[in-house]
């Protein structure tokens, strides 16, 4: 099943609500996506952590609705 | 995930310096996000080890639940998680990559 951009935004930002989500749809095929994610609730976290944050807040859409996203993530500059 | 598994994961991840969990093997990926975490092994000339998920579904299961990660490939460096397939390109692309193998002290084979 495929996944709407605004979808995986609304979600992103119900687990990172100051998050700053820009989404682009890489294939057209509404399952390849990928997403710059910034919050400042990534400081002084390892990417790891950064991703798992967002893969959280997508709630097991990773495994099922959403074949692929690629992520970049990243604080805010001070 | 049943212990039994977790302990097979355990055991590649700790029998192995690199080992990289991925769709098909590194001589015939069959995803293009393992082949590309392959691809970047190579052209640091890192040894690793490869184990197909494909071919084990208790494993394709398992690793997200051990590291907490729902996609495939991952790449695991002395029994520690560096990241899946965003985040290695990341780190190889800003040179981060190389400077961690050398601080794991895994050697790497200049091209």
């Amino acid at each position: 099943m495929a996944m709407n951009a605004s979808d995986i935004e609304r979600l992103i930002k119900e687990g990172l609500p100051d998050a700053k989500v820009e989404i682009r749809d890489l294939a057209g095929d509404g399952d390849h996506y990928a997403a710059t994610v910034i919050s400042a609730a990534f400081a002084g976290k390892s990417r790891v952590q950064q991703h798992q944050m967002v893969y959280k807040a997508l709630k097991g859409s990773m495994d099922a609705d959403l074949h692929a996203l690629a992520l970049q993530t990243s604080a805010p500059d001070v | 995930m049943s212990e039994a598994v977790a302990d097979r994961i355990r055991g590649e991840v700790e029998s192995n310096d690199v080992v990289l969990f991925m769709k098909g093997t590194p001589v015939f990926p069959q995803c293009g996000f393992s082949n590309t975490v392959v691809q970047v092994l190579t052209y640091l000339g890192v040894q690793f080890k490869g184990v197909n998920v494909l071919e084990d579904d208790d494993i394709r299961h398992g690793i997200k639940e051990f590291s907490d990660w729902p996609t495939i490939p991952q790449l695991y460096v002395k029994g520690e998680f560096v990241g899946g397939c965003d985040i290695i390109r990341e780190m190889f692309e800003s040179g981060e990559l190389r400077d961690y193998f050398g601080s794991k002290d895994i050697a790497l084979e200049t091209a």
